[in-house]
């Protein structure tokens, strides 16, 4: 194996855990989220803290969870609470850094949908619906979120507004009394967006190897700017892939497949 | 007071057409064996409410059984979709299901709230999303003290509550732990409830400050074992996360799912039948 074989999915991955420091703490979602979240812990961020909302603060999994309350999230934490008390003191209390989120569509200014395709009353295809993600992404300080690109996802306006991103944009979010700061990042299987300081917009602040502006905008459903000292994705290390891959392997001899969707 | 019984007798004494019933249990811990025997005994038009109505609510909608949900996530936890809610709520099969919708904070503050003889829950959530304007039961109020506006959400009270844990001694004190999700809360919010349990034993021996659900809160107790796989007792099982993955296919088409509760829990007595007939097709499903 060197670096230069790896997948756009584990481009994805590395980049997300990439953006989390060691101690912060993190609210984390099952699926990707919480792929990237404990190969952050497993590589530049040992001591980040992870907190599942099933309960389990602090949890150190040797393999990923399958499901948000899988047993070994309670077996390795420091500490196991009530679904209450994770929402209103942990959560509501202030005292999450960062929230990990997935989304079914997203807009540009990173408002997400995880609720219904089509109109509510009718839909068209009926989705989990919001789980913790509308305190999470209105209470954590700040939101990372991971997405895979494509026109289905990337969408001109949500069907439903499940989790507030930047709302309508520019201060809207800060108007309306939300407490959090917003989402800092999305993360895709094509490139890192931010949203712009001003406006808040989601707009390309790096693109990951091999990837062109044109594959982005053809894989989103408005039209995507790309920020001046718009840079390129630094490519896996060969230690991340392997850690990686390797957490992937004992996942899958442990439950047979791969990693987990909320 | 709680009684021990059997299962079959504390749901036939206790759930009636058209009651509003909570099955909790958050991943862990979920009261399978008790929506089983719901479903054998036919009972109909139930409100039900849950966190997450996993494989045990999608079984009870797909049986019929259902005519309302509230809830907060709808899917297959790491898997995909539950295919008899969506039909439900897509297509009316087998019956309309009315939702009403909320966020885990919502109800698990409803719940607490519900636990506290209390009309509602307050919450700092929801703001700018589309619940305000879709999910007609959230209001917003004004803080009385700094004006600040808030989400106001109506407690849950279930007229019964059903929950699986691990241990139970002969009066009927309930011993729970690992991931406890909204169990206690749920059962204090709840006019009855029912605790099935892995275990009676002749003492606890729980330490202080641990999960205990007193006897005298509770309507009735039965000896379960395995009550709550497919998912698991902390202690006692794993989750047995191929039978999730082949829910999806079971669930996915009315015919294959029909003649699967029709093996599975209308022809069987009881859920040591259920577990005789799941084993086999397990054995069948690893080895065509």
């Amino acid at each position: 194996m060197t670096p230069a074989d790896y997948s756009a999915d584990e481009m994805m991955t590395l980049s997300a855990a990439r953006m989390l420091r060691d101690h912060a703490i993190c609210f984390v979602g099952i699926g990707l989220p919480s792929t990237a979240a404990n190969l952050a812990r497993l590589t530049h961020a040992p001591d980040v803290v992870l907190i599942y909302e099933s309960g389990p603060i602090g949890a150190k999994p040797s393999v990923l969870p399958l499901s948000i309350g899988d047993g070994i999230l309670a077996e390795t934490a420091d500490t196991v609470v009530s679904t209450p008390e994770i929402f209103r003191y942990w959560l509501q209390g202030g005292r999450i850094d960062i929230g990990f989120l997935g989304a079914a569509q997203i807009d540009r200014f990173a408002n997400i949908n995880t609720t219904v395709i089509g109109d509510y009353a009718k839909p068209a295809i009926r989705l989990p619906g919001a789980g913790g993600a509308p305190e999470i992404s209105s209470s954590a300080k700040e939101v990372l979120i991971v997405v895979k690109q494509s026109r289905l996802t990337f969408v001109e306006k949500v069907d439903f507004i499940t989790s507030v991103g930047f709302l309508s944009g520019n201060d809207s979010r800060r108007r309306a009394g939300i407490p959090g700061r917003g989402p800092a990042a999305v993360i895709s299987d094509l490139c890192i967006m931010r949203p712009e300081p001003e406006t808040c917009e989601l707009v390309v602040s790096s693109i990951h190897p091999g990837i062109t502006r044109d594959a982005i905008r053809q894989k989103t459903g408005w039209p995507i700017r790309f920020a001046e000292g718009c840079s390129e994705t630094v490519p896996p290390a060969l230690l991340e892939l392997e850690v990686l891959r390797d957490l992937q392997a004992r996942t899958a001899l442990a439950h047979g497949v791969s990693e987990g969707a909320e | 007071m709680a009684e021990w019984m059997p299962l079959s007798d504390a749901i036939r004494a206790a759930i009636h057409d058209g009651d509003f019933v909570a099955l909790e249990g958050f991943t862990h811990l979920i009261p399978f064996a008790a929506a089983h025997e719901i479903i054998r005994q036919g009972r109909r038009n139930l409100s039900l409410v849950r966190m997450t109505p996993d494989a045990i609510y999608d079984q009870m909608i797909g049986a019929g059984c259902v005519a309302k949900l509230t809830f907060s996530w709808g899917g297959n936890p790491g898997v995909g979709s539950l295919h008899r809610f969506r039909d439900a709520v897509e297509h009316a099969w087998p019956v309309p299901l009315a939702l009403e919708e909320r966020s885990h904070s919502d109800l698990a503050n409803a719940y607490v709230a519900g636990a506290a003889n209390l009309p509602f829950a307050v919450l700092r959530g929801y703001t700018g999303s589309d619940f305000l304007r879709f999910a007609g039961h959230i209001r917003t109020i004004a803080c009385p003290f700094t004006g600040e506006t808030l989400a106001a959400t109506p407690a849950v009270r279930p007229d019964v509550t059903i929950i699986h844990a691990q241990k139970a001694d002969e009066k009927g004190n309930v011993l729970l732990w690992g991931i406890l999700g909204v169990q206690k809360e749920a059962v204090l919010a709840a006019r009855h409830a029912i605790v099935t349990v892995e275990e009676r034993v002749e003492r606890l021996d729980a330490p202080p400050n641990a999960c205990v659900l007193p006897h005298w809160i509770l309507d009735a107790v039965c000896h379960v074992p395995r009550g709550a796989t497919p998912s698991y007792a902390h202690g006692y099982y794993d989750r047995d996360n191929a039978f999730y993955r082949r829910w999806d296919g079971i669930s996915r088409n009315r015919d294959s799912f029909t003649d699967w509760i029709q093996d599975h829990i209308l022809d069987t007595a009881d859920f040591a039948g259920y577990l005789r007939v799941l084993g086999d097709s397990a054995r069948l499903a690893a080895n065509p």
